[in-house]
């Protein structure tokens, strides 16, 4: 995925190792045609055979059940619904003044989401990384970890006890004079709620990866920066960022490819009608349409539309990264 | 480690005034993000023993106002939440079982270079991270095919994690071929290298992906709240959703939304007995975490 070749093993491994298979004979260097690679794979070839059923049923199945997007889907007929029907859902939801809502508030909190937490775990490893004391910096290490490995339900609950009425929150607001406010219940709050509620609970977690690459920079690269006069300022803005460049493109292309996505889950638990105007996303919107209202033929159009979107991000985000950078996933 | 051998070197030749200054601000900065993630901890904890009355007047932030474990005592008499948490460790573990077995063969099958249609095999599991199905196709399928109300329902769609497969293909490609060559010789076929060599030599990672894994299905909520419709059948994060969206008396959605106000004190003494689990075994477990997920993005 990312930091390739930095990572490489101390210089003197490869060639103690590489001498010992030298000798064996090239089976790697001819292609064995099907046949034999199934009379001498074909072991290796029966345990994929329940992976592949899975993918098959609950990966690549659900893709092709997306026709019912152009199909009459009644419950409890067809699965892959009745008679073609053209764009006519797609048509629908174009010209549904509700969708439009949606997009927009799956835009806004998607591009908030990535500006504030795609930087903060950047920042925040950086941090770390100048603590000079070994056993302080596990323990703010193991604290900030530790949210990453609640339930979103458990994260909702939280945020709805510190924002109640009665909440730590609004005593603060009270001691400096304001009035209570009910935050679930305005639309205004519920974005700095979803991003910062994102950003408690992701930001620590994220740091691993950096942290990682960091350990990859070249000590030599800093003395070099040092003798030629840099500061510890000029040492991380030359050095250090450079040298974990290529984490942050391949986090910024994965966070791009989840864009579309943000957290049904929890706005699915922290979102109610009050809160729709700012809260309710495409995936939360579709749920209702789909599950609740029954409408199955046209939130699968909505939701083929948001999977399509999505997968044009990662593959333009790659590509312009590739490009741009020399870093990609592929 | 070499790099870790010589880092401090740097650091005292090298201390300057405004680096100093730099350090103690670092100090305060982290400081405030331990108390800030740590806070909401405590909070929960200090309302779940306290009186509602202190509560509901706003008293309760560090310390329990009113101590009392009435609350406590009320809700483990409920029948329905220890049914609900038999419920997630069964999910759990049947979850987990079906998980840790797929993926291990899918990433030791991906992990043989020599095989032909690796790449493709690769593919298909790759393809998954960035296009899915979908919610409503999903939905249609688990329906269709009768899983509803059963384990199947969160055991079966989530059986592969792409990222948990990558990081098994990763460290099996890092084993040495000699030892599976030398059992070749000694006449051992493909599955009794896989049980009797690798799996043995692999139980750090397997132990691994079991966290992984476990940690998601103890935490997943979604999967039961679409699926499963009488309520001896959620687990109790269904139990906790239920409860909070009776709270919130906005119940958006879902059936078993009562329109109570469901007292602050019981929700906090759900969510710790919720979250106790994970807060104990954490210390332990979080350093397999931490390697698996580097081993992923050294290799994946």
């Amino acid at each position: 995925m990312s930091v390739p070749g930095t990572l490489d093993p101390p210089r003197s491994t490869p060639e103690v190792v590489r001498p010992a298979p030298a000798p064996a004979p090239p089976v790697r260097a001819r292609r064995p045609t099907w046949r034999r690679a199934l009379r001498r794979d074909w072991q290796l070839y029966s345990l994929a055979l329940a992976p592949l059923l899975f993918f098959a049923v609950f990966r690549y199945l659900p893709m092709i059940g997306n026709v019912i997007a152009f199909r009459k889907f009644s419950p409890g007929g067809n699965p892959l619904g009745e008679y073609w029907v053209g764009l006519r859902y797609v048509e629908m939801f174009l010209n549904d003044p509700t969708f439009w809502n949606v997009f927009t508030n799956t835009l806004v909190l998607g591009v908030l989401t990535l500006v504030v937490c795609f930087p903060l775990p950047i920042v925040l490893a950086l941090l770390f990384n100048e603590l000079s004391s070994r056993r302080l910096k596990r323990f703010v290490q193991s604290v900030s970890y530790l949210p990453h490995f609640l339930s979103v339900v458990i994260i909702a609950a939280m945020v709805m006890q510190l924002l109640s009425v009665d909440g730590t929150v609004n005593q603060v607001v009270r001691a400096f004079g304001g009035e209570p406010v009910s935050f679930l219940q305005q639309p205004e709050w519920f974005r700095t709620i979803y991003v910062s509620s994102e950003a408690w609970q992701t930001v620590g977690w994220g740091t691993i990866l950096y942290l990682a690459a960091l350990t990859t920079i070249d000590s030599d690269l800093y003395e070099a920066a040092r003798i030629d006069g840099a500061g510890r300022w000029r040492q991380t803005w030359h050095v250090t960022l450079p040298g974990i460049r290529p984490t942050m493109v391949t986090l910024l292309i994965l966070n791009i490819g989840t864009f579309m996505a943000v957290g049904f889950e929890k706005i699915l638990l922290l979102y109610n009608p009050l809160t729709y105007p700012t809260g309710d996303v495409i995936s939360t919107y579709l749920f209702r349409m789909g599950v609740l209202s029954n409408s199955f033929s046209y939130a699968a159009a909505i939701g083929l539309f948001e999977a399509v979107i999505g997968l044009t991000l990662v593959l333009t985000a790659n590509l312009i990264a590739r490009r741009a950078v020399g870093t990609s996933l592929w | 480690m070499v790099t870790v051998g010589r880092k401090p070197a740097r650091r005292r030749m090298q201390v300057t005034r405004g680096y100093r200054v730099f350090q103690a601000v670092n100090a305060v900065v982290l400081t405030v993000v331990v108390i800030v993630t740590l806070y909401p901890f405590v909070n929960v904890v200090a309302r779940s023993f306290s009186q509602e009355s202190y509560i509901r007047a706003g008293q309760v932030n560090l310390v329990p106002r009113g101590f009392n474990l009435a609350t406590y005592k009320l809700v483990m008499a409920d029948d329905m939440f220890w049914a609900n948490y038999r419920n997630t460790v069964f999910y759990t573990v049947v979850a987990t079982a079906v998980a840790i077995t797929l993926t291990t063969c899918y990433a030791y099958v991906l992990s043989k270079k020599h095989l032909r249609g690796r790449s493709a095999l690769v593919g298909i599991a790759v393809f998954t991270m960035f296009f899915s199905g979908g919610l409503i196709p999903n939905y249609i399928l688990i329906t269709s095919l009768g899983l509803k109300n059963s384990v199947w329902a969160i055991a079966l769609p989530n059986a592969i994690s792409v990222f948990n497969l990558l990081v098994m293909k990763a460290f099996f490609e890092s084993m040495p071929v000699e030892l599976e060559e030398a059992a070749a010789v000694d006449g051992l076929d493909t599955y009794r290298i896989l049980w009797r060599i690798v799996l043995p030599l692999s139980k750090a990672m397997i132990a691994t992906m079991v966290l992984f894994y476990a940690v998601a299905f103890w935490n997943s909520w979604f999967s039961a709240f679409l699926y499963m419709d009488q309520s001896d059948l959620f687990p109790v994060t269904v139990y906790l959703r239920n409860l909070i969206a009776g709270a919130t008396g906005a119940g958006s959605v879902g059936a078993a939304d009562a329109d109570l106000q469901t007292a602050a004190n019981i929700q906090a003494v759900t969510i710790v007995l919720t979250v106790v689990p994970i807060l104990l075994v954490y210390p332990f477990v979080q350093r397999y975490f931490v390697s698996g997920v580097m081993l992923g993005a050294v290799k994946g």
